[in-house]
């Protein structure tokens, strides 16, 4: 019998199902459970107690609602701002920090990852001092230095969508940078020698071997980007200190499924919004995955 | 020896009973959530009251101060799930309707609150209540009057007591404006509804209806905030950081002693003791001016209704606390001389030992006597109608339509049309 269980685990046959083990049941319990559950909750209206199928009220409701298509375009309008921003500069920074010719990287790779490590709640209330409405605070600071009024940065739907992104920056570049500092480290160094043999300028070697050397890293930084873009709701929440900022300027998807959800009590609607979330940012990816060529690339 | 050792555990057994029982005597330990921490040193004050009149039924009160949204939220998913609630915790009005849906997970207090009600304003109950059924423990009346800086009013040669009427607002606000030029009559409120609701009140009107329909788009909303808007227009009123008074950007602005005049529950008279210092000796309280004189001049507003949770470890000793805490005389004594809000128990209103005490620090601060104001509108306190659409129609008031109103200056009659959609495209 004891001889039996040992010679189970050392059974190569089922020692990896024993392994992966942990992972499957994590999978399952925290993510399958869950889907299956919100999708059945989207169909349903909740209250302690009370439990009622509704159908697809909910998500009739959610085509008239025009809160909620505010929050689709803010969400929308952000990833994208996300992507423009939050792409190119990070790979400029990562083959500069590359090169040897720079100066000082360590400096500036430590000073541009720090805001990664520091608390979204210091950051955003940081952000939030530093575009206050009041004369003093920096940004109207900065404004009058050039002999322009003061403005309410965070009540306005520009400034404060600027104020964000520029938050998103503050805090993401770093570790784009880093993601594309570890693909360039995998171009071999003869590539560019060899180009500088043959003349190429900086911008040639940046435009024939970097980039295309790290466009793995590239559609790995674009996947993930969509959907923290998409997925966003601390930086909004911090910035204008809660949930509700005015004229829901900084009202993200996530931020409605919370607001429905928690601040209003009614479980099943944010469920749907949770899943029309999950099919908008499923789709862009596979589009934008199929678009690159990672997708369907065995048949090619 | 076998007689002796027996001998020995039958003593070690007493004496562990012994020391059980004593255990049981002990004080029972009860949890409390709050959101505003002036609150949770109110509780501790009672509780030790309670302990004094109840030796064999002591509590251990235990506490805890969290932020609004967290611990609104945090109630709410630990009363869906079953699991995590506290004993009791203070539940904001304008969340207070999500907790009554459906089979409200909350200990009906009828019978703990049995002994005080007759003493209670019964809308104040009435609002933390479900078909006859009391959840919640009201804290105030929360009776809306106006607070005037007087010092800047009498540079402008206006005497406080002299304005009635929104008209009369409107005007010792051109005065100010023509001795203070960067000085405002009052604000304009983009992240609270207080001075709309008041303004409707007295117009006889609610955000909801009677029959809970959300009704922002009538003839008594365009008027009040017609009235509104053509003051921000001419300068006279502003909006101020955060939106609204009860802020921190709100409570520095007014300590900047920008404001001659502030519309506000009675209870903001704390925030101006602990908050406000520098207007120590300058702000005399009013009635509210009205639009025409003869309409009622006061409203309840904001609140906290105590509840007890369903998972409550000792659920009848936790009602019986809440509601001597709250309720009884002695508690309301204590909701004024600690707290500094207007009692539920009106009685005590005009008891003049309590309510003229020199030695109280709001006395101190005030130029005149709060009660003599409010026993002035006693009669005339309308109560606002609170329904499970409100915290919906709330959320985009304070967030969207203030802000179109006040900020973006847009066409009132449209921004109201706009407002009543969006909230009934939001209600189920």
């Amino acid at each position: 019998m004891m001889r039996k269980s040992v010679a189970f685990l050392y059974n190569q046959k089922v020692a990896p199902y024993v392994f992966v083990l942990p992972f499957v049941l994590t999978f399952l319990i925290f993510f399958i459970y869950p889907v299956i559950t919100t999708v059945q909750m989207s169909f349903q209206d909740i209250l302690p107690g009370m439990v009622n199928n509704v159908g697809f009220k909910n998500y009739e409701r959610l085509l008239g609602d025009r809160i909620f298509r505010t929050a689709v375009s803010n969400s929308i309008l952000y990833t994208l701002w996300t992507l423009l921003l939050l792409i190119p500069f990070p790979l400029v920074f990562a083959c500069m920090l590359n090169s040897r010719s720079m100066i000082a990287r360590g400096f500036f790779k430590t000073s541009l990852f720090l805001p990664v490590v520091t608390s979204v709640v210091v950051a955003g209330t940081i952000f939030r001092l530093m575009f206050g409405e009041v004369n003093g605070s920096l940004m109207n600071t900065i404004r009058m230095f050039f002999g322009l009024g003061p403005i309410k940065w965070l009540r306005v739907r520009e400034t404060g969508f600027a104020a964000m992104v520029l938050m998103a920056c503050w805090r993401w570049t770093g570790v784009n940078m880093l993601y594309f500092l570890s693909g360039l480290k995998g171009v071999p160094p003869e590539m560019y020698e060899s180009a500088e043999i043959d003349g190429a300028n900086a911008w040639q070697k940046f435009r024939h071997i970097s980039v295309p050397l790290v466009k793995p890293t590239i559609i790995y930084v674009l996947t993930i980007s969509i959907y923290a873009g998409l997925a966003m709701f601390t930086e909004s929440y911090m910035l204008w200190a809660g949930n509700n900022s005015p004229k829901n300027i900084g009202l993200t998807i996530v931020g409605y499924l919370y607001r429905q959800g928690w601040e209003q009590n009614r479980m099943g609607y944010a469920s749907a919004v949770g899943l029309v979330l999950l099919v908008v940012a499923m789709a862009i990816n596979l589009v934008q995955l199929r678009l690159t060529g990672v997708l369907g690339r065995e048949r090619d | 020896m076998k007689r002796l050792a027996a001998l020995v555990l039958v003593f070690a057994m007493v004496f562990v009973l012994a020391l059980g029982g004593l255990a049981s005597a002990n004080p029972t330990k009860l949890t409390l959530w709050t959101f505003i921490h002036q609150h949770a040193r109110f509780y501790q004050v009672m509780t030790e009251k309670w302990n004094e009149l109840n030796p064999d039924r002591q509590v251990e009160l235990e506490a805890t101060v969290l932020p609004y949204d967290d611990m609104h939220n945090k109630l709410q998913i630990a009363l869906q799930s079953g699991v995590g609630a506290p004993d009791m915790c203070d539940v904001e009005i304008s969340r207070f309707p999500n907790f009554l849906q459906g089979v409200p997970q909350l200990m009906v207090l009828n019978d703990a609150f049995a002994p005080y009600v007759d003493d209670i304003v019964p809308s104040r109950l009435g609002i933390y209540s479900k078909d006859g059924n009391m959840y919640g423990a009201p804290t105030h009346v929360g009776a809306t009057v106006a607070f005037y800086y007087v010092d800047i009013l009498e540079d402008a040669g206006v005497d406080y007591r002299d304005i009635k009427t929104w008209d009369d607002f409107a005007e010792a606000g051109r005065k100010l404006k023509a001795v203070h030029p960067d000085k405002y009559m009052g604000i304009a409120e983009t992240s609270a509804g207080w001075t709309i609701t008041a303004m409707l009140a007295q117009q006889g009107s609610d955000l909801v209806s009677s029959d809970d329909q959300p009704q922002i788009d009538t003839p008594e909303m365009l008027r009040a905030v017609t009235v509104l808007q053509n003051m921000v227009a001419e300068g006279i009123i502003t909006t101020c950081p955060d939106g609204q008074p009860d802020t921190e950007g709100g409570k520095g602005f007014l300590d900047q002693g920008n404001v001659a005049g502030v519309i506000m529950p009675q209870w903001f008279m704390s925030r101006y003791l602990d908050e406000i210092p520098s207007m120590n000796g300058k702000v005399a309280i009013a009635p509210v001016p009205v639009f025409e004189e003869g309409m009622p001049r006061s409203l309840g507003l904001g609140g906290t209704g105590t509840v007890v949770t369903l998972t409550a470890s000792d659920q009848d000793l936790a009602s019986a606390w809440l509601a001597y805490a709250k309720l009884s005389e002695e508690g309301n004594r204590m909701i004024w001389e600690d707290l500094g809000f207007d009692p539920c128990n009106t009685a005590l209103w005009t008891e003049t030992a309590m309510t003229h005490n020199p030695d109280n620090a709001y006395n101190q601060y005030f130029l005149n006597n709060v009660f003599d104001v409010l026993n002035e509108v006693k009669d005339e306190i309308v109560m606002i109608r609170s329904s499970s659409i409100s915290p919906t129609i709330n959320n985009y008031v304070t967030t969207v339509m203030l802000n179109e109103l006040f900020e973006d200056m847009l066409d009132p009659a449209e921004v109201l049309e706009d407002a009543q959609y969006n909230i009934e495209s939001q209600i189920f």
